[in-house]
């Protein structure tokens, strides 16, 4: 049997040990009329079979052609020391870290992550990790209702859409108010947001660049939530922060986002991670795992899992969440990738996602028939206007070799002829100009 | 401790050469836009880089290196196949938005593996369908009593209470609250099981759900659980199955067959995918008939001509509790270990792990206390109670001695009903050599602790560190390096 390595003679000698004539007496406390009647699963196959089927599944899904397809999932690079590090078993088989001696590799690990977090969202403390960006956001909400004492929530209409419908979730067993905006073009609705806030205001969540790509100064909408002692909750993606105004910069409470973009694969959506960061003050309100440096008893540096009593082994129903298992290979993939870039390498890996989907943009820009919907200044995707259905576009794009981007009216109502476009630091010159050339010539 | 990495780091040094820009500099954005200073990231080579991590992975116990005996976390071995599969580029790279474009054509083998997985998991599970979006066990769990809460509202039921055994795992009670419900705790009989009279105590109409780890977390099967499932079901309360202990019972007994409503698997423990340092899991919810209405998005369909599709949203379902298909690699990865068991496979992986488990108890019973004297499931408890009130040698002193031997320790001080509880889950994967050892070194501890308890104070001696200050780390808090 595979994975079992008991040979005839071991079983006899385990069943001589307990004294038992078969393994069968062990069950004996399991009452026949409760056993299975069914159990109808294929027969097992050789490793060998089992690659090729799988292989099989593999050539099913389309990962050929050239990817403008965004929407907080994006097609980085990725360095191979990524794969061989995070590849060692001596990481990826660990357990969660509670025994410490047993575990500095992890924990010292979480603890760069942490470190690494903080310098790259200007915020002082982060965890260990939630499952994603979505979840990530979820937690927040209900972080700031901890925090403040209050019952409402306010998400701005440029938030992801899915982070939307997760954040709904989380929220509607609870007495919370949650109201969700509607952008003014691609921007906050501003009048709307003011009449919004007031003293009974836990949060406000928006996202920049928002879900349109578009850049916007949000500085004054959150000296008026502090004004009222409403937090700020910022989700971003972590590429844009190589070069955008850090949510410690705005004073924002607390950042949320989602790991992916670092140094993991699209996975079909996942294992990513999400991030979750805030203010010192506010660090006993944080769900999940945290990594801290102390002493051992022979008064050398040791890391250790801490501030436990926030969750939920320790806790149980007074826990800040019920998380246990986080994304923490995902952390440590994400920790190679920031520490592999350094503080040059990332600010230009932002610049080039800047400026290739500027670039874009404004080859597209020049076409008669297209339209781009961003008026504000854009960092690495754009929303642009078609005279055609999104799917005669996307359909007609992917004969010629590209997934041209994510269709929003699946998202939005009235969104009919939009498409969001996204590009990376992958993108080369000629595949744009060839991108521009398939639009020009299906249109 | 190794310098961290910013220690490392030298100014000027890179890691990584990016793609060459092709295309010009786009104008710069507003000042007020942009952040003031690049964030301090360190620079290094990649090979500082390489060997950094290398160096902090050899401080790791892990399960390609050491016995992991820990109750309730089922540390298996995880098949090197599921790795190379998972890396497939058909996989890794496939874009999740090809679901919102509602292109299917584009991710027909994804859907195809989601499709075998959830045929695969109602079977193993006796239920009638089942949601692969949650990432982890407690994400399950949380999901499994929406869907109840779902459930309650829609018949108009008036329910504010979830019953836990005192025995159950912290995420139980954790999740009734993060679903808003309030939590009674059971206590356990003098068999470690749910206390059957306690229960119809407090059993009543305002009870959501009960839920149940089975076997329990002392390692038993509970006698009295169809018993529970049938009182509880008289007041309309749903039986909830967490699946931490499955791998007792894989081809022995389904949950969906003795009552159980809703169920969450934990494919990290049963189905030997790897714990990655405490996560991705995936925790992957199956339910009966009358709640399938309220599953998460997403779900896969299949039909012949149309071949795999996404199903419209039920008006129903409780929305979206992840932004996809979960952790997909982690679950692609679970599927392969089950196609490679198959049906017989997976029928002795329960024998084996119980077998083992047995083996173990019945060479520590006469060395340590047994707090219940019969055979175990897949994990036993075992209590060093006597020792710590003749010796001050306690249980956490035991399981620190063993890292100094390449054992890990097994779970420690859980279930919280037992005193200075040791419980010890070695799984089927281990084979009689390793167990001996492992029996040996717990002997020669509790030996030791007749002969010199003093000793103890030192170990771990071996490791990286030896014991830390925890309530130091908690009180100067420290949690991010930063420059002096």
């Amino acid at each position: 049997m595979p994975y079992t390595p008991h040979t005839k003679d071991d079983v006899q000698r385990m069943y001589a040990q307990i004294g038992i004539e078969d393994e069968s007496e062990l069950f004996d406390a399991v009452p026949q009329e409760l056993r299975v009647k069914s159990f109808d699963l294929d027969e097992g196959l050789s490793e060998f079979e089992v690659f090729e089927n799988f292989k099989k599944m593999a050539s099913d899904n389309d990962t050929s052609k050239v990817c403008f397809l965004g929407g907080g999932y994006y097609d980085h690079i990725i360095p191979s020391a990524i794969d061989a590090l995070s590849g060692r078993s001596e990481f990826y088989t660990a357990y969660t870290p509670y025994q410490a001696e047993a575990s500095q590799g992890t924990l010292q690990a979480l603890y760069e992550y942490q470190s690494l977090v903080c310098e790259l969202t200007g915020l002082e403390v982060t965890n260990a990790s939630m499952y994603d960006g979505g979840t990530a956001m979820a937690e927040a909400a209900l972080m700031a209702i901890r925090v403040t004492k209050r019952n409402k929530i306010i998400i701005d209409g440029g938030v992801n859409p899915i982070y939307i419908q997760i954040v709904k979730t989380y929220l509607a067993y609870h007495d919370i108010e949650l109201v969700v905006m509607k952008t003014k073009s691609d921007k906050v609705n501003l009048e709307e947001l003011v009449s919004l806030i007031d003293d009974s205001v836990a949060g406000y969540i928006f996202q920049n660049p928002n879900f349109f790509g578009s850049i916007e100064d949000y500085t004054k909408i959150i000296e008026s939530l502090h004004v009222v002692k409403a937090l700020a909750i910022m989700s971003a993606y972590p590429i844009a922060l190589g070069m955008l105004k850090t949510p410690g910069e705005l004073d924002a409470d607390i950042y949320c986002g989602d790991g992916q973009s670092l140094g993991n694969y699209l996975g079909f959506g996942g294992p990513s991670f999400g991030i979750l960061a805030t203010k010192q003050k506010y660090v006993r309100n944080l769900p999940g795992r945290i990594v801290g440096l102390t002493n051992d008893r022979n008064d050398n540096q040791a890391f250790v899992l801490t501030l436990q009593a926030r969750e939920q082994h320790i806790r149980r129903q007074k826990a800040t969440s019920n998380i246990c298992s986080n994304q923490n290979l995902m952390t440590l993939r994400a920790t190679i990738f920031m520490s592999l870039l350094g503080k040059d390498g990332f600010e230009k890996l932002a610049l080039q996602n800047y400026n290739n989907a500027n670039y874009l943009k404004s080859e597209l820009e020049k076409l008669p028939n297209i339209k781009i919907f961003n008026q504000s200044p854009i960092f690495n995707e754009f929303v642009v206007e078609l005279p055609i259905g999104c799917d005669e576009f996307l359909d007609k794009m992917s004969q010629k070799g590209f997934f041209a981007g994510l269709k929003l009216d699946n998202l939005y109502k009235n969104f009919e002829n939009r498409v969001l476009v996204s590009v990376t630091e992958k993108r080369s010159k000629t595949q744009m100009d060839s991108f521009v050339a398939s639009v020009k010539d299906i249109l | 401790m190794s310098a961290t990495i910013f220690e490392k780091s030298h100014l000027g040094r890179a890691g990584i050469n990016l793609p060459k820009q092709q295309v010009g500099d786009a104008s710069a954005l507003n000042r007020e836009l942009l952040r003031s200073e690049k964030a301090k990231l360190p620079e290094l080579s990649e090979f500082d880089v390489v060997r950094h991590f290398t160096n902090l992975s050899k401080k790791n116990f892990s399960i390609d290196s050491n016995f992991y005996p820990l109750g309730s976390c089922t540390m298996k071995y995880n098949p090197k196949v599921e790795e190379r599969i998972g890396a497939l580029d058909g996989f890794a790279n496939l874009h999740p938005h090809h679901i919102t474009n509602d292109k299917p054509e584009f991710m027909q083998g994804a859907l195809e593996s989601l499709k075998i997985l959830e045929n695969d998991l109602k079977e193993i599970t006796g239920m009638d369908a089942f949601t692969l979006t949650p990432e982890a066990g407690a994400h399950g769990e949380m999901t499994g009593i929406m869907l109840i809460g779902a459930y309650h509202k829609k018949r108009g039921n008036k329910k504010r209470y979830v019953i836990v055994p005192d025995s159950s795992h912290g995420t139980n009670p954790a999740t009734a609250a993060m679903v808003d419900f309030e939590v009674i705790t059971v206590k356990s009989d003098k068999n470690g099981a749910m206390d059957v009279e306690a229960f119809k105590e407090v059993i009543s109409d305002e009870v959501a759900a009960v839920m149940m780890t089975v076997p329990n977390t002392v390692g038993l099967f509970n006698p009295g659980i169809k018993e529970i499932c049938d009182i509880a079901h008289k007041h309309d309360a749903l039986m909830y199955y967490d699946g931490a202990n499955l791998n007792a019972i894989l081809g022995l007994i389904r949950p969906g067959d003795i009552g159980f409503d809703v169920v969450h698997l934990n494919l990290h423990k049963t189905f030997a995918t790897p714990h990655g340092g405490g996560g991705p899991g995936a925790g992957p919810v199956g339910v009966r008939e009358h709640l399938v209405e309220f599953l998460p998005q997403l779900r896969v369909g299949y039909e012949e001509v149309k071949g795999y599709f996404l199903k419209d949203k039920s008006s129903e379902s409780i929305g979206r509790i992840s932004p996809f298909f979960g952790n997909y690699l982690v679950m692609l990865r679970a599927l392969v270990y089950m196609q490679t068991l198959g049906r017989e496979g997976m029928i002795n992986v329960s024998k084996k792990a119980v077998l083992n488990a047995n083996y173990i108890l019945s060479k520590l019973k006469e060395h340590l206390d047994v707090p219940y004297d019969t055979y175990c499931m897949h994990e036993c408890v075992l209590s060093a109670e006597s020792l710590y009130k003749k010796h001050h040698v306690s249980t956490l002193d035991i399981a620190k001695y063993l890292l100094d031997f390449g054992l890990h320790a097994p779970t420690i001080y859980f279930p919280l009903i037992v005193h200075e509880a040791i419980m010890i889950e070695p799984t089927e994967t281990e084979n009689i050599d390793t167990m001996d050892y492992f029996c040996q070194k717990v002997i020669d501890a509790v030996e030791l602790a007749k002969t010199n308890p003093e000793a103890f104070k030192e170990f771990p001696k071996t490791l990286p560190i030896s014991r830390a200050d925890e309530t130091k780390a908690a009180r100067s808090l420290n949690i991010r390096w930063q420059q002096d």
